[in-house]
């Protein structure tokens, strides 16, 4: 056993590979700016594409034209690039175009800080689609979580058939840290599910299940690819049943599979009444506070979520039940905190939300979790 | 070879629509070129191109306004077998003009034609980046206050090596259009044509007119002449197949013992040009080298050459939790810009903490126990006094040991500049 020295941006990069990510395209941005320079070191040398595009927009555009011709596509921005990417990305959704988009959240709004983490972009992600339809994020811990979370997406965005987001952090992904790559638990890699030869292509048939099967632009038989409102064969449609139908199924593939992809840590501590919820950096404040109270005889259980959205409804009303009260903290001012709220009005709730630039301090969520 | 225009979708523009006799040479182009529809695919652009697509049956995509060129660019890399044909209007061109500029700069094989007829037709005929400032059109005044773009000057200024301008009444389109998609690089066909239900009906517009409009302007075959060059596709792979396969991310295995009791949390305080994100690393590499896990949380401000560099290390047997540090172990001051930074943390700091400051740089006060060392007395230069630093600890057996710091030295340099680093350490502990 021995560690590799890494920082979160490589590790990404890293488990791209290990996806088999075929292409890449982004601008350059602190704090994403090392997955694009580690793509490029990667990538062309292993007959893959890596491109630097003229602005955001091409980038992700790029992404979306190369996952439409078969290859598996990843981005990746902050704060600034996702604004810019949010049209191409509700084109995604919409038009169920597989993509991994990364975005190393920094300190906003707007161009904010370049060199601060922060996870202000948590609801922005969520909603920064036009038409609201839900979406998949997952946050990374750690660097190791960098690695396998993006195998993880790369596979999700196949076999959901959407953009996966990873909502990883600049404290995250430009801070280096030891990892035993060799002992890392890596899913089978998901391939395309292409479809049946023996009927007609329809790109959007939703009818043998909520994930129409795919075919690349450029094989033998024909592809249409639209980001209009369309029917099951891809060319516009204005019947109202139909496109009922369509986004309901928008809206459910993702929701579906939720129990599939909900990625959780829990440390429960014997006597704890409260249950402390976070996730990103801020759960690894949460361990270290969570460790220090144990060690002084208050016992307290730890949930640390890695999959953000859809929110995983379920497991937080089921884990969150043996206690009376819970306490979240998070980068922003409250944005996750609002799911939890909502799925546990029974319990007491303390919040805090923190966006100066600094990481959330063991002793802050420690004196919350104290006193609220 | 049959032509590619799907039957079941003839189409639909305003009668007398310029566009519609785009659509047929077009066909007529592919047919004659026989080219197969699964060989083909159309990237339409928003606005009444963007029905072209439908038109036809080839492979299809329709995306968002101005972006076309950035679908087909990912396309055509990623299938460098497919003809990519982007249709546009003078609308896409001017929401997507940063995208037609770096098509022509990076000469990706795709062919755009540009179907120019000087308003938006779709959203009520307003003025586009085309529209003359004569022409009455739906944005009131406001088409009198801008110039109209000559695409075709502006591509091949821009180094796109064919551009081509022409009538849609000109019965060369089909040929023109031959000639743009058989071209191995990136060709703009600027294809004016009239709209009748909007343009034309408050301005007057003939073939005649246009033809005359576009002998008027300057030929654009010397403009391009000096764009000739190697696709993009082809000159990337050329490139990336000459590049070595990158080596795995190097894997350090515990060679030497660590210093009890292992957890060390170091903070390095400096400014740009100290090196101390290389030293933070030597740190951590030398933790890692005795089997600790090891973390490097580092600030800096995105200015270059200038400013503070914050580097914050961890070193446990454990994993390592909480990236940031509160109570240091050590704290090593190399430059009043880091000092600055950390003032809070410094002016807090245990007694058991000990500060290794450079001669010169002023602390605040402070309990813990503060080594002055003058670098300069050693002849040590600013941007080694980090590692030299290292090698003090080292010697001290704070935190590392000297067989900890030359294994990160061997893992992280290699030849003459692993020599001079190798150097400056035996200066230090010489002393």
């Amino acid at each position: 056993m021995g560690f590799a020295f890494l920082e979160g941006n490589e590790a990404i990069a890293w488990g791209a590979m290990r996806a088999g990510c075929s292409f890449f395209a982004g601008y350059p941005i602190t704090p994403a700016t090392t997955i694009l320079n580690t793509m490029l070191r990667l990538l062309p040398p292993a007959g893959g594409v890596c491109l630097q595009g003229e602005d955001e927009i091409a980038s992700i555009g790029f992404c979306l034209g190369a996952a439409m011709a078969g290859a598996k596509a990843m981005t990746a921005t902050s704060g600034p690039g996702i604004s810019l990417y949010s049209e191409q990305i509700s084109f995604a959704i919409g038009s169920e175009i597989p993509l991994v988009v990364v975005d190393v959240q920094r300190l906003g709004p707007s161009t904010g800080s370049a060199t601060k983490g922060a996870d202000g972009d948590i609801q922005f992600l969520r909603w920064g689609n036009s038409g609201g339809l839900p979406v998949i994020v997952l946050a990374p811990v750690d660097v190791k979580d960098c690695y396998t979370l993006t195998v993880q997406a790369f596979n999700l965005a196949e076999t959901y058939r959407c953009p996966v987001f990873l909502a990883a952090n600049k404290e995250i992904s430009m801070t280096r840290e030891t990892v035993d790559l060799e002992s890392l638990a890596l899913p089978e890699v998901v391939e395309r599910r292409a479809a049946a030869g023996d009927r007609p292509f329809l790109p959007f048939d939703g009818s043998q299940g909520p994930v129409p099967p795919f075919l690349p632009i450029g094989g033998k038989r024909l592809v249409r690819q639209t980001s209009s409102t369309h029917g099951p064969d891809g060319y516009i449609t204005t019947d109202p049943d139909q496109i009922a139908a369509s986004q309901k199924r928008l809206a459910e593939k993702v929701c579906a599979g939720l129990e599939d992809f909900t990625y959780y840590d829990l440390q429960t501590a014997a006597g704890a009444e409260t249950l402390v919820i976070a996730y990103g950096i801020t759960a690894r404040a949460a361990r270290s506070a969570v460790r220090a109270l144990e060690a002084a005889g208050e016992p307290v259980s730890l949930l640390t979520l890695k999959t953000l959205w859809p929110v995983p409804e379920d497991l937080l009303v089921a884990k969150a039940r043996p206690y009376r009260r819970v306490v979240v903290a998070e980068m922003n001012l409250g944005q996750y905190a609002r799911e939890i709220q909502r799925l546990l009005p029974g319990h007491e709730m303390a919040v805090y939300g923190q966006m100066n630039g600094e990481l959330i301090t063991p002793r802050r969520i420690m004196e919350v979790i104290r006193h609220g | 070879m049959d032509s590619l225009l799907n039957a079941s979708r003839p189409p639909v523009f305003c009668p007398g629509c310029a566009h519609e006799r785009v659509v047929h040479a077009l066909d007529r182009a592919l047919t004659e070129m026989g080219l197969a529809g699964e060989e083909t695919v159309i990237v339409s652009d928003i606005g009444c191109s963007g029905l072209f697509d439908t038109f036809f049956n080839t492979h299809a995509l329709h995306g968002l306004h101005g972006r076309a060129l950035t679908y087909a660019t990912g396309l055509k890399l990623a299938r460098p077998e497919l003809k990519v044909i982007v249709t546009m209007g003078d609308g896409g061109l001017g929401i997507g003009g940063a995208h037609v500029l770096s098509t022509c700069r990076r000469n990706v094989d795709v062919t755009l034609l540009v179907l120019n007829n000087f308003n938006y037709g779709m959203t009520g005929g307003q003025c586009s980046s085309t529209t003359p400032p004569e022409a009455v059109v739906g944005s009131g005044f406001l088409n009198r206050l801008e110039k109209p773009v000559d695409i075709g000057r502006v591509a091949a200024a821009a180094g796109a090596p064919m551009v081509r301008r022409i009538s849609t009444y000109d019965a060369k389109l089909p040929e023109t259009l031959q000639g743009a998609i058989a071209f191995e690089g990136f060709a703009l066909v600027d294809i004016w044509g009239i709209c009748p239900g909007r343009y034309t009906r408050r301005n007057k517009l003939s073939p005649r007119a246009i033809e005359a409009r576009l002998e008027n302007l300057p030929p654009l075959e010397a403009l391009t002449a000096e764009n000739a060059r190697e696709e993009y596709g082809a000159a990337y792979r050329r490139e990336a197949s000459r590049l070595p396969a990158p080596a795995a991310p190097p894997v350090v295995e515990a060679r030497c013992q660590p210093v009890a009791p292992g957890r060390q949390e170091v903070v390095l305080l400096g400014s740009a040009g100290q090196r101390i994100v290389t030293a933070g690393e030597l740190f951590c590499l030398a933790g890692a080298a005795a089997g600790l896990h090891a973390t490097q949380k580092n600030d800096y401000p995105i200015t270059v050459m200038r400013g503070h560099s914050v580097s914050e290390l961890i070193l446990s047997r454990e994993a390592v939790d909480y990236t940031g540090i509160e109570a240091p172990t050590t704290v090593v001051a190399l430059a009043a810009e880091g000092v600055a930074r950390r003032r809070a943390l410094l002016e807090r700091l245990d007694p058991g903490c000990t500060i290794v400051a450079a001669a010169g740089v002023a602390l605040p006060d402070t309990r813990a126990k503060v080594v002055v060392i003058d670098f300069k007395a050693h002849k040590i230069k600013s941007p080694d006094w980090a590692v030299a630093a290292l090698a003090y600890l080292a010697r001290a057996g704070q935190g590392l040991t000297l067989e900890m710091l030359q294994a990160a030295l061997a893992l992280r340099f290699k030849g003459p500049v692993l020599e001079q680093v190798q150097a400056v350490v035996q200066q230090m502990v010489a002393e």
